[in-house]
């Protein structure tokens, strides 16, 4: 006999056969029965097997010496690796396949599969004294199924060479692992071999019969052309499977040698799988259901993974980024369509990179791809990241019923799969209507944020404005009316004091809103302060009574526009809350001559108007009316202290009170003042009395009869005008008023008109003097507010004709054509 | 639902064109080359005035007797047509915007595939599915 080397695989393979054949325990003899099954199992032509038998030396002996026995084995291995048979081929021939062995089945089979199960979790090649058979050390798996021995062998055998490539199982096959390699290069022979294991005997029979058909299915989707024999050459029994799975390149000649492997291997696998499915041990249930589930990762194929995942990233916790990843996947040469719809599977977050799960779930896809598995729709659930299940654990049986394994394996997909879809689809659906409903929150809540502001807003003012006028500017800025709001809670107990003094630029203003205020809507006024568009519901009213203080229609004019700016002061020359104002600064100037006259300025900003009795008032109307300026003043801001209501009863007390005439006005007015600002509106006198109180304060330092009237006529339609006559008579009055179209300006003329009257104020030109000075700067500063309102409004104007003119340019899309 | 869904690569070839099967797809085809002048002349248009603040969205580029036909462009310069047929009222803007951002979403999917190389037809089968869900549900 020829010295025959043989590689650790080859002994352990044919010990293993030599065991197998040894029936009668010799171990020294393989019996000629199982031998020559063996050999018939090798699908060689009866001749060749002759010639092998004769080769070896059997012949001579007459029986199968375990050399012999070994030399035959690796006759076979030649033969099947389509090389001639020569003697010298025994030795010469390197990295032989390991003959293969149709698939027979045989109680050995299960005896070597029970055998295998355990050293399987090992992956280790077990050589227990018997069943060594030599398996494929990727086939660490357990073969918890009963794989009958014999049949196993040639199976195992089979698959042996085939490095667990053989696994085209529909389970995902780890790459083709060299036999001696550890568990996790092929987990899919595991699973074959437990299901074989699993499997009886009897079951095998049928199994394989049924597998073989399956298996037929399975090589068409494998793509290598796997000429079978040719195949084993190129793959090494020992190679190691992890690597030749990482390049991908070697794995690709075994994948392809799956199909073409025997068809014993793969009725074999086939058989496996099928035996699932009719197995009914926990094992098998569990093989089963992996192959129910094909989708399932075992713990070696995760193991597996997971160290591929370290050659490209060591850090478990990081991504593999998507070119790494495509390089790597590459190497598996599938179709890159076929790589991209795996990655569009795997990639679940849809970022480009692969975390160890993603990773995990792809190259379970490329495996069982290239095991003929066809591509899922959706991601398998156990696929999912953080779903992999990595735990074989006892499956129900309904499992792998429901596969109906013996279908096709291709239709392994589980009833999972369905599930997926509509979770996968779940996904995109969720995420984009996550996408509107955010954008739909944030319109409802801006919008809502503005109406709120708007709403707060509002309601302040009515309050405080019952309370006493405020004497916030008509303008829409929310600032400034908070500002006169502070300011009127500050005046409204001081009017004696002069906080006003101190601001006489607001009380200008607030003398303006007075004016404008109008007692028309004491409480539309407050709001309209609060809101533009109060504002100009208020200035119509205001306008009205304005009209019939002859000033309206210019403030009308200017409040049309967007904001309400200039409020009421167009009604009339009620800025005899200016004028209240001057007269304020003037007796201030003037040393005060009379606490009435301080009383006054601090009136005016908190339009303490309303809060002022009725009594005083009535005693202010009439000297309002004799002092016009002073009547202005307060009449402004009376008005606008309360949003009044035209009717007072104030224009009667008006009239009488201007009946009245001066002289007892005056100390009215300061009473009035001070009281004023706590009135409300309903209080119709009141406020009218404080604005004629405040007329008064500014008529008696200007003595001034026509100030007040104008202040008092402001509001009340007939007697102001009446009064404000009386005011006009006053030459400079008038044309001030017209020079000032808007509200303001009429305010400011009333403060103008004042002015005059100051001068007329008895005796006190040079103290009259100065406070028309001082007026006249309020005046300044009145109208440089104005203008700077103005100013705004036309940006406003400005801005809004610009986006009209981009929307007219959108509307037409051929404009440009 | 739309009766054609294009996307246009950058250099006006397209990378993936689908119309509802049961009507001329030529025809399709020719609006949409056609509505491509009018992209052009509208990211022309646009871009000098405001760079690099050119909205996506281009509107309704081109509306025929039969149907309409809205265009949105990537700052890649890749551009989506849609086309609708012009019976269907019910369409308002805020829904072709929603159909544009689904597609670009998606469309970025499958950019971020390295297996795709940019320039190739789109066969990603996610994207696929979501023009499905866009078409019109005919036949």
């Amino acid at each position: 006999m020829e010295s025959l080397t043989l590689s650790d695989v080859e002994q352990k393979y044919y010990s293993d056969l030599f065991v197998y054949c040894d029936t009668d325990n010799t171990k020294k003899v393989a019996s000629n029965g199982r031998v020559l099954d063996l050999f018939r199992a090798a699908q060689l032509p009866s001749e060749v097997v002759l010639q092998i038998t004769e080769l070896c030396g059997a012949t001579r002996l007459g029986h199968f010496g375990r050399s012999q026995f070994y030399i035959a084995l690796k006759l076979i291995a030649i033969a099947q690796s389509g090389l001639p048979l020569r003697v010298e081929s025994l030795n010469s021939v390197k990295d032989l396949p390991l003959p293969r062995f149709v698939v027979g089945k045989n109680e050995a089979e299960a005896r070597h599969a029970a055998l295998y199960q355990d050293p399987d979790s090992q992956g280790l090649y077990p050589a227990p004294g018997t069943a060594v058979i030599p398996r494929p050390p990727g086939r660490g798996h357990q073969n918890k199924k009963g794989h009958p021995s014999s049949t196993s062998l040639p199976v195992h055998e089979v698959i042996q060479p085939l490095a667990t490539t053989i696994e085209s199982q529909p389970e995902p096959t780890s790459p083709v692992v060299s036999p001696h390699q550890s568990p996790p290069t092929s987990p899919h022979s595991w699973r074959k071999h437990k299901r074989q294991h699993s499997g009886g005997n009897a079951e095998r029979q049928p199994v394989v019969a049924a597998t073989g058909a399956v298996w037929t299915q399975f090589r068409e989707p494998q793509t290598g052309p796997v000429a079978g024999d040719g195949m084993w050459p190129s793959h090494s029994p020992p190679l190691p499977g992890q690597e030749s799975w990482v390049s991908f390149t070697a794995d690709t000649p075994p994948s392809s040698t799956l199909p073409a492997m025997h068809p014993s291997s793969v009725q074999e696998s086939t058989t496996i799988r099928t035996v699932a499915s009719a197995a009914t041990t926990n094992e098998i249930q569990r093989q089963s259901s992996t192959y129910d589930d094909p989708w399932k990762i075992t713990d070696e194929q995760r193991q597996y993974y997971i160290n591929q995942f370290k050659t490209i990233q060591p850090d478990l916790t990081g991504f593999i980024p998507g070119s790494a990843a495509k390089e790597f996947f590459t190497k598996s040469k599938l179709p890159i369509l076929e790589l991209s719809h795996i990655w569009e599977l795997s990639d679940f977050d849809k970022d480009g990179a692969l975390t160890l799960d993603e990773f995990c779930a792809a190259f379970h896809l490329v495996v069982a791809r290239k095991n003929g598995y066809d591509l899922p729709e959706k991601l398998p659930e156990s696929l999912m990241p953080k779903l992999i299940d990595l735990d074989d654990s006892a499956e129900v049986p309904e499992q792998t019923a429901d596969v109906g394994y013996s279908a096709s394996p291709v239709e392994v997909t589980p009833n999972k799969s369905p599930s997926m879809p509509s979770l996968n689809q779940a996904w995109p659906e969720m995420n984009q209507s996550n996408e509107q409903w955010e954008t739909f929150s944030e319109r409802s809540s801006s919008s809502q944020t503005l109406t709120q502001f708007d709403s707060n807003i509002a309601p302040a003012d009515p309050d405080t404005a019952i309370v006493h006028p405020v004497p916030i500017r008509m303008t829409p800025s929310k600032i400034h009316m908070q500002e006169m709001e502070l300011k009127r809670t500050g005046s409204d107990h001081n009017h004696p004091t002069s906080p006003l003094l101190a601001k006489p630029p607001e009380l200008s203003e607030e003398a303006k809103l007075p004016a404008s205020m109008k007692f028309v809507a004491a409480n539309t006024v407050g709001d309209g302060y609060s809101s533009s568009d109060s504002f100009t519901s208020d200035q119509e009213p205001i306008t009205r009574q304005r009209s019939q203080s002859g000033t309206s229609p210019e403030a009308l004019k200017v409040v049309a526009p967007p904001p309400p700016p200039p409020r009421p002061h167009p009604s009339h020359s009620r800025s005899s809350s200016l004028d209240m104002n001057r007269t304020f600064a003037a007796t201030s100037a003037t040393g005060q001559p009379q606490p009435s006259t301080i009383a006054y300025p601090p009136a005016v900003p908190p339009r303490p108007l309303p809060t002022q009795t009725s009594v005083p008032l009535t005693g202010h109307r009439v000297e309002a009316e004799s002092i016009a300026g002073g009547g202005a003043v307060l009449t402004t801001t009376s008005p606008q202290q309360i949003p009044q209501q035209p009717n007072f009863a104030d224009f009667s007390q008006f009239q009488a009170f201007a009946a009245s005439e001066q002289p007892s006005s005056l100390p009215e007015v300061d009473k009035h003042i001070e009281p004023g600002q706590g009135d409300k509106p309903s209080e119709g006198a009141g406020p009218l009395r404080t604005v004629k109180s405040d007329g008064q304060a500014d008529e008696r330092p200007s003595a001034t009869v026509n100030s007040g009237a104008k202040g008092s006529s402001g509001p009340l339609a007939p007697p102001p005008k009446p009064v404000r006559r009386r005011l006009k008579s006053e030459d400079e009055l008038r044309p001030e008023d017209e020079q000032h179209g808007p509200q303001k300006s009429n305010v400011i003329a009333a403060v103008l008109a004042t002015q005059p009257s100051i001068p007329r104020s008895v005796g006190k030109d040079k103290k009259a003097i100065q406070a028309s000075i001082r007026r006249n700067k309020e005046t300044n500063t009145v109208l440089a507010r104005l203008n700077s309102e103005l100013q705004q409004q036309l940006k406003d104007l400005l801005e809004e004709r610009i986006s009209l003119e981009v929307q007219l340019e959108q509307l037409r899309p051929f404009s440009h054509l | 639902m739309a009766v054609c869904i294009a996307v246009i690569a950058k250099e006006n070839y397209p990378l993936y064109i689908r119309s509802v099967p049961t009507q001329n797809e030529l025809k399709f085809h020719y609006t949409v080359h056609t509505s491509l002048d009018v992209v052009e002349e509208k990211i022309s248009a646009v871009g000098k005035a405001l760079g690099d603040q050119r909205e996506l969205y281009l509107g309704l580029l081109y509306p025929t007797e039969d149907y309409k036909v809205y265009g949105y462009v990537t700052n890649s310069k890749v551009k989506f047509v849609i086309v609708v047929d012009s019976s269907n009222t019910s369409l308002r803007d805020n829904e072709i915007r929603s159909m544009f951002r689904k597609l670009h979403n998606s469309f970025t999917d499958v950019m971020c595939n390295p297996f795709h190389n940019p320039g190739d037809t789109i066969q990603s089968k996610a994207f696929d599915g979501i023009v499905s869900g866009m078409m019109v549900q005919t036949a």
